[in-house]
């Protein structure tokens, strides 16, 4: 008979305040084949660890129960605490009473029978779990970086300087991010392009870091240590290893009125273009879907103006294979336009700006050359209103979250206006200011007495036009709620900061979780911020969640941090958690017909075909063999099965038939 | 019902450790509360599931089951949830056509960030199979051929 252990933890109170752990403990005491049950504190701390072990040796344990936090946070503890006391770490397992019961429900008789249960449930396993030896996987140490951001470019500086290879992308044709079209950065007000570029060119430089811009994945296959990841290089148009980048072909190129996604649709660039003049690498591309001799046949200026003859017509888009063990997930936010907002003019009107085109606006690189003027007439405006949380924090929008950045860029408007223009006036219209961090909130009353901004406190209904001025409709809430129109000469949304166009579709590529508005997910909210729940790949920045630049730099320092630990083994340690075919002895061999359905059923190409063979040589069957480089244990092949030969080990057939009966016969 | 007690229904819950499992741990974590009824047997995905278990657990004495796992497209493993969306398609008109009450099977999607959906998919499965009242029916079937097959043996 089995001798297992049980040990319920109170967590705290966390789970003691609605679940009677005494009781637990003593039913389960009870129960056929438990040898051992008691409940303590703390569980995963020092002292309740040795109990475990302790027990593990004095009872001659072949199996524990743990029943305390969720596996998915504390599993490796406890299966770590057994391993050392000598028992097979798969032998154990945990029951989830606290998110999955002591949190969920109120206190009461229910709550302890279901902690009874689903202890029980997970006792009754045990009893079936064989022990298991771990698998040992190479590590291949190279990481991958997905984005030319100010994360992208921290991580891979960090983990380049760690002595390991970094393979960056970007999708645009430069590096840069969205830091590159800043103006000047709170709460210091260095100008931004000053403290981004040198590191755009140490990256560029680096001898462990191999560029790719204008590169989207393609694909990525494989797991943690061991990913190929296919890498579209798309077609540039410039041969860059003979370009110069001399700049003729961008003056002489006749199509000049195309937006400029640098410049936020502010200023405008032609097909064949720079995205801006610092850009890494400072070679042009040609826009395929603007130049014209890809629209009409005909053109090639820039050709005859090449005096290297870089241009190349034909090139196509080609795709790479990269071998890699860890990627940086570091693809950042996009911000919401002003067409998403019909109460302020759907767009329409030309002064009503995002807080990204203001930030153009005011750069010395931007198309006034850090002038503030009116995109309409370039007239200097000499009213200008702000407004704060535009789509932020609004469920009516859909973005019922905060942008967290954008209070603090709306002060730094306000006063990079008031620094520019002496004669102007400024107000803000904002529900909230969070200024949390280091001299955040001394900037916002710099704002405000300094430069005397005004404040105030309450929404802006609507925006429109008369007389060439835009009227702008609020309420200020502090004056208990009267009404305030102001005619302004320019408005500025702080829209909100929203998931990067085609993160739900990365994400899917990567297998990695995200949230309901296609942020990646964090493995743990707070002690596993830079995971992701998929092994390898990790988070930097706003791709996460909106955060300003520090946050994000110390973000991706963090995310390189868990590349370069990964990147310190040799081999790696994978859970044993595969499928296997099984074997009997001759005459039977296995139950293993060899109809392959699990061969159709595996992602992961996992099933290869064995043949059994005679002494003679001459061929008896074939069947099924699972290889446990590639799978992956999902089991899918397991449920395919018509013969039932093939099962998953952590949750073989007879496992989780143990636990089903166990929770229903009572 | 409505003289008696309030009927308690056992119910199941198979899901996939990636999404559904990780969805309640959110669920815990955001301290939403739902119904004690669920109880849950982790999986490694949806496409693990052997949907022959379903009429075990019937025959077993559960009144509903729950079947959850990720999205479509978001599965951990590529696939795991088509093969298992495809599996239940089939299986559920199999069981309509042997007069199982497909009712009693709710089949959903809940990602690892849905910890509000989890909660509210728990409570409304209780309600909907507290409406429909405890589930003998499968179970009797199942008894039966037990006893047959017993008897055969004899």
């Amino acid at each position: 008979m089995s001798k297992i252990g049980v040990f319920i933890c109170h967590c705290g109170e966390n789970i003691s305040a609605t679940v009677d752990v005494e009781r637990v403990a003593r039913e389960i005491g009870g129960m056929e084949g438990v040898a051992h049950a008691i409940d303590y504190k703390y569980m995963c701390s020092d002292p309740g660890q040795t109990f475990i072990k302790e027990a593990v040796k004095k009872y001659d344990l072949d199996g524990v129960v743990v029943g305390a936090c969720s596996p998915r946070m504390h599993e490796p503890t406890f299966r770590r605490a057994c391993a050392e006391a000598g028992l097979n770490p798969y032998l154990c397992e945990m029951a989830n009473l606290r998110e999955h019961c002591s949190w969920v429900h109120e206190k009461g008789e229910e709550t302890t029978e279901k902690a009874i249960d689903l202890v029980k449930m997970l006792v009754e396993k045990v009893k079936k779990n064989n022990p298991l030896e771990s698998i040992k996987v190479p590590v291949t140490k190279r990481a991958l970086v997905i984005g030319g951001g100010i994360a992208g470019i921290q991580a891979s500086l960090d983990i380049a300087n760690t002595g390991h290879k970094v393979i960056l992308i970007e999708r645009d044709p430069s590096i840069g991010g969205h830091m590159s079209q800043l103006s000047e950065t709170f709460p210091t007000l260095d100008c931004s392009q000053c403290i981004l570029t040198p590191r755009m060119v140490e990256v560029a430089q680096h001898p462990n870091i191999k560029l790719y811009t204008y590169a989207e994945l393609e694909s990525l296959e494989g797991f943690i240590g061991n990913f190929t990841a296919k890498i579209r290089l798309k077609a540039k148009s410039v041969n860059y290893s003979t370009c110069t980048g001399c700049g003729a072909c961008i003056q002489k190129c006749p199509v000049k009125k195309i937006p400029s996604e640098f410049n936020a649709g502010l200023g405008t660039r032609t097909a064949i273009y720079v995205p801006f003049p610092q850009a890494v690498p400072n070679k042009p591309v040609i826009d395929r879907v603007n130049c014209n001799y890809y629209k009409r046949g005909a053109c090639k200026i820039c050709e005859k103006t090449c005096q290297v003859g870089s241009i190349e017509w034909d090139k196509e888009d080609e795709i790479i294979s990269e071998e890699v063990g860890a990627v940086v997930l570091a693809t950042g936010f996009d911000v919401k336009g002003t067409d998403f907002f019909p109460e302020y003019g759907y767009g329409k009107y030309k002064d009503v700006l995002t807080g990204l085109q203001f930030e153009r606006l005011a750069s010395a690189s931007g198309p006034t050359f850090g002038e503030i003027r009116r995109p309409s007439d370039g007239a200097i405006p000499k009213k200008i209103v702000f407004i704060a949380c535009a789509g932020s924090r609004d469920p009516a929008k859909g973005i019922p979250y905060c942008s967290k950045i954008c209070c603090m860029y709306t002060a730094k408007h306000a006063m990079l206006y008031q620094h520019k223009v002496h004669d102007g006036e400024s107000t803000v219209f904002y529900m909230d200011i969070r200024a949390g961090g280091k001299n955040y909130e001394e900037f916002v009353r710099r704002a405000i007495e300094e430069d005397t901004v005004n404040y105030v406190r309450g929404r802006v209904a609507r925006v429109y036009e008369k007389n060439g001025k835009l009227i702008v409709k609020g309420v200020d809430t502090l004056l208990g709620g009267e009404q305030v129109e102001i005619e302004a000469d320019m408005v500025v949304l702080a829209t909100a900061g929203v998931a990067n166009c085609g993160s739900e579709q990365l994400a899917q590529k990567l297998h990695v979780s995200y949230d309901p508005y296609h942020f990646f997910a964090e493995a743990h909210p707070k002690l596993k911020p830079v995971e992701t729940n998929t092994a390898g790949i990790f988070l930097a920045g706003a791709c996460q969640a909106p955060k300003d630049i520090p946050e994000t730099v110390g973000m991706a320092s963090g995310a390189a941090v868990k590349v370069a630990a990964l990147f310190s083994n040799n081999e790696l340690v994978r859970e044993p958690i595969i499928a296997v075919v099984n074997r009997l002895a001759p005459p039977l061999y296995s139950t293993c017909v060899g109809c392959f359905m699990c061969e159709t059923a595996c992602p992961y190409n996992a099933i290869e075909h064995e043949e059994i063979k005679a002494r003679d040589g001459s061929l008896i069957r074939t069947i099924a063999r699972v290889n446990s480089g590639l799978c992956q244990g999902c089991g899918t092949c397991v449920a395919f099965c018509r013969s039932k030969s093939i099962d998953i080990q952590g949750y073989t057939n007879e496992q989780v038939y143990a636990e089903v009966m166990s929770l229903l016969n009572d | 019902m409505s003289s008696e007690e309030i009927f308690e229904p056992k119910i199941v819950a198979f899901v996939c450790n990636w999404c559904t499992y990780a969805g309640a741990d959110l669920t815990g974590t955001s301290r939403l509360k739902y119904a004690t009824n669920v109880k849950i047997v982790r999986f490694p995905c949806t496409g693990r599931i052997d949907f022959l278990l379903l009429l075990k657990s019937f025959a077993q004495g559960a009144d509903g089951i729950i079947v959850s796992g990720c999205h479509p497209n978001d599965c951990h493993y590529t696939s795991g949830n088509f093969h298992a969306r495809r599996r239940w398609i089939a299986f559920r008109s199999i069981l309509d056509m042997m007069g199982v009450d497909v009712r009693r099977v709710q089949y959903s999607w809940v990602s690892a960030a849905e910890g509000s959906k989890w909660a509210d998919l728990v409570n409304n499965t209780v309600a909907d199979i507290r409406a429909l009242g405890p589930y003998t029916d499968y179970q009797k079937v199942a008894d039966y051929l037990e006893k047959e097959v017993q008897d055969g043996e004899a």
